[in-house]
């Protein structure tokens, strides 16, 4: 019983070593970098879109005033625009 | 088994901290491969730890009295679906299950985030494998699940009576679900403040894992709360237990989060407040796991007494101090970026809603804790009760109802007069009609917060209604839908903002039936016996017949003798339901009893009967221990004649069950009075409606966006269209 305990345990620990020590074994077979600040900006740009379209929601839902929404919306759309200029930038 | 159970736990150990290990070289060297091999790390741990969970259930299932912990929780009479949950009602299995979830989460988490956050993934896998390793050194050097005793007992000591509720099953592991989850977000927040990265994307995966682990810690509370109100003397579905405090407390810090995190994705503002939010929510769970692991106060849940209190304290200092070093030096990247416009809007409504949360959690923890602050100041142990609690929460509540309803009705930045009041003249006289409807159904003078509730409640039906309609008329506007193909894609194309409307009306509709259950239950203690009759807010409750049940066991829960009674309920002359209140009777394996008398001397447990509607619930219970003195007399004598029995063990064995049944028989021919408890409690099935369309509602906030590619392409053409402008 002892023997066979011992055997499983050296077998897992084999599997282990393979499995975690993988990407060590062979570091270009890793995942290519993702660009973390052209990530970061498509977010942003993504929470912006979600935004406008809130703003245009609450806008048509009779939340906001026709003034109140188009000064927000001329913010929201030139902050857009500066996201886009930047996520151009990196390119 | 134990043998490869101990080993599996050992090789978890060295494998979260070499994960630890990679992970930090890894992101400090910029080394892409020990990132990754941290990363496989978390997907190892959550083999490993599944190897040791099954060793352990097949121990349960197999009756294993070798192991220890099988011993001293199940036994041959256990029936296999309280085996199979036996596991985590001692202290070693649910440690075991508290770090195998935490495994399978981080796994889900590492795997959905394997392309983003690359900066902050190494930390956070970090945090997630410390807690692993953290758990898994108490399963290794304190609390083994795979300690063996030689030679093995020939029964075990048999899962506790009151934890055999199908319940079981559910609520522990939806409680450590939720636990467990909320160690993900820490983890990103902890990875986020190392590498100054409090951006969208940040914001996006944090948000999403925030809000599975407030909806599984809060089905677990729901469960928790649920199996409470089946067992008698649990003082129903809510008693400001300690442990039922530690869970609800992260839930409340988490759901300010969850809205909070909207004004620094809409505004870039309070970046401190949301990171030491879920920075502290997160603390709080472990504090809650604690509370259960340590008996360092008393709560009906707990595990008792242990020499687990010292490593989670030293966690927990290390994860407040970690966490205010965090947020202190990274106050630059944590400024504001705008300030409030107005003091009338969505924001503002966010701020006060967080404040209260907040308070709220304030006030629970003060009254948790109060019996350590009150012994640590006088040296004498006092508690605060339900009424103190009651006192500081229920106006607290009363405004977090009310502003759920204002929430979803005024904009982002600033409202106007004439929208406001245009927005809101419905859900004001909504409430008002309320308020007219109630005075004529009960006096004002009976509970006033309660009639304000009900008033906020409705408050919050038409301003969310108001809502629901205008968007999809906005929908029917702007599509060609058919009038339901409109309905549904108005919430597909915007779930975060329907489904936490949903949660809204949800969580008015469970206050509702919290404020009238609290208000206007009515509960007698009274002596019945078959013909007699008793009256409970009008409904006429008249015990018919005993019942009985020996062996047999109608429950499933492994109870050696059922006594009840049928109870007929009427109002006015007509017939309303039937209910069967029972008493079950386990087995006292000690035999102190005597030999008759440890058949049935061990714990007993009351069963409650429930007749639910939407109006009210009514409910019998039928009391145990005082039903089992007035069998005494009889237990006394049937001892005494088995006593004088001679014969052998078995024969003396066989009688004992001839005498119980002699008693049970005359339990049935001549039944001794019993103390019932009978209640009307009115709208307690909205409570649980209502907690149903909480989860409902997170569900589809928290369901995957298929938006929208169509939808993203206009908005790119927009903008690309101001571009050209520019």
């Amino acid at each position: 019983m002892l023997v066979a305990v011992l055997v499983a345990v050296v077998v897992a620990l084999a599997f282990l070593t393979w499995f975690v020590g993988a990407p060590l074994r062979n570091p270009s077979a890793g995942e290519p970098a993702i660009d973390s600040r052209r990530r970061a900006l498509e977010a942003a740009r993504d929470a912006k879109y979600q935004e406008i379209r809130d703003n245009e929601l609450d806008y048509r839902t009779g939340k906001l005033s026709d003034e109140d929404f188009r000064t927000i919306d001329r913010q929201l759309r030139a902050e857009a625009v500066e996201i886009l200029r930047l996520l151009d930038d990196l390119r | 088994m134990a043998a490869v159970g101990r080993a599996a736990l050992v090789l978890a150990l060295l494998t979260t901290l070499f994960g630890i290990g990679a992970s930090l070289y890894g992101a400090r060297r910029s080394r892409r491969e020990w990132v990754d091999a941290g990363r496989r790390s978390v997907y190892a741990l959550f083999a490993i730890l599944s190897v040791a969970f099954v060793i352990l259930e097949v121990a349960f299932v197999v009756n294993d009295f070798a192991f220890n912990t099988v011993a001293g929780n199940s036994s041959l009479t256990t029936p296999l679906l309280y085996r199979v949950a036996a596991m985590w009602g001692s202290q070693e299995g649910s440690l075991l299950l508290w770090v195998w979830l935490l495994s399978a989460w981080s796994s889900l988490a590492v795997f959905l985030t394997r392309n983003r956050l690359r900066e902050i993934v190494p930390y956070a896998v970090s945090v997630q494998l410390g807690f692993g390793a953290f758990f898994t050194m108490l399963l290794v050097f304190f609390a083994s699940p795979f300690s063996l005793t030689s030679p093995a007992p020939v029964n075990g000591a048999g899962l506790d009576p009151l934890l055999r509720n199908p319940s079981m099953m559910i609520h522990p592991p939806m409680l450590y679900s939720g636990y467990t989850f909320f160690t993900i977000p820490f983890a990103f927040a902890v990875g986020a403040l190392i590498t100054r990265r409090v951006d969208a994307e940040w914001i996006a995966v944090t948000r999403r894992f925030a809000l599975a682990s407030w909806l599984f810690l809060g089905v677990g509370i729901l469960l928790g709360a649920r199996w409470a109100y089946y067992e008698i003397g649990w003082g129903g579905y809510w008693g400001w237990d300690a442990v039922e405090n530690a869970a609800l407390m992260p839930w409340l810090l988490s759901t300010a989060f969850l809205h909070s995190i909207m004004i620094q994705e809409k505004r870039g503002m309070l970046k401190i407040w949301n990171a030491s939010l879920v920075l502290a929510a997160s603390t709080m769970a472990i504090v809650g796991t604690f509370l259960v692991r340590s008996g360092v106060l008393n709560s009906i849940h707990a595990f008792g007494a242990s020499t687990l209190g010292v490593p989670f304290v030293i966690l927990i200092a290390v994860m407040v101090a970690g966490s205010i070093y965090l947020v202190i030096s990274r106050r630059d990247v944590l400024r504001s970026e705008h300030q409030l416009d107005s003091l009338f809007s969505r924001e503002a409504a966010f701020m006060l809603n967080n404040m209260l949360l907040v308070g709220l959690t304030f006030v629970i923890f003060w009254g948790t804790f109060f019996p350590l602050i009150s012994g640590a100041l006088t040296g004498t142990e006092s508690e605060v009760g339900a009424p103190w609690f009651n006192r500081y929460t229920v106006p607290l509540a009363l405004v977090l109802v009310l502003l759920a309803g204002i929430g979803p009705v005024i904009p982002w930045r600033r409202a106007s007069l004439a929208n406001a009041r245009r927005n809101f003249a419905t859900p004001i006289v909504a409430s008002a009609a309320m308020l007219l409807a109630a005075f004529t159904i009960v006096p004002i003078s009976s509970s006033p917060s309660t009639i304000v509730l009900f008033c906020a409640a409705v408050f919050v039906f038409a301003s969310v209604g108001q809502e629901f309609v205008r968007g999809w008329r906005v929908r029917r506007a702007t599509s060609a839908d058919s009038r339901s193909v409109a309905a549904l894609s108005m919430i597909r194309r915007n779930r975060r903002r329907y489904g936490g409307y949903i949660v809204h009306v949800g969580i008015a509709v469970l206050f509702i039936g919290v404020a009238a259950s609290a208000t206007f239950q009515r509960s007698h203690y009274v002596e019945l016996r078959p013909g007699r009759s008793d009256v409970v807010a009008g409904f006429k409750m008249t015990e018919q017949r005993p019942t009985a049940a020996i062996v047999t066991d109608p429950t499933s829960t492994g109870a050696l003798l059922t006594l009840g009674a049928v109870i007929r309920v009427s109002r006015a002359g007509h017939y309303v339901g039937t209910l069967h209140p029972t008493a079950q009777f386990f087995a006292d394996p000690s035999g102190a009893e005597g030999p008759v008398g440890s058949l049935l001397g061990g714990t007993s447990v009351s069963e409650l009967s429930l007749d639910s509607s939407l109006r009210r619930d009514l409910s019998a219970a039928l009391d145990a221990p005082s039903l089992q003195a007035r069998l005494q007399s009889e237990i006394n004598r049937a001892n005494a004649l088995v006593n004088a029995d001679k014969a052998g063990a078995q024969s003396r064995l066989d009688l004992s069950y001839v005498l119980l049944a002699a008693i049970v028989h005359g339990y049935l021919r001549h039944t001794p009075e019993a103390q019932f408890k009978l209640t009307s409690s009115p709208l307690v099935l909205w409570l649980w409606l209502g907690a149903l369309v909480v989860f409902a509602g997170g569900l589809v906030a928290i369901w995957p966006s298929g938006a929208t590619r169509r939808v993203r392409a206009r908005y790119f053409a927009r903008v690309a269209q101001e571009l050209g402008r520019a």
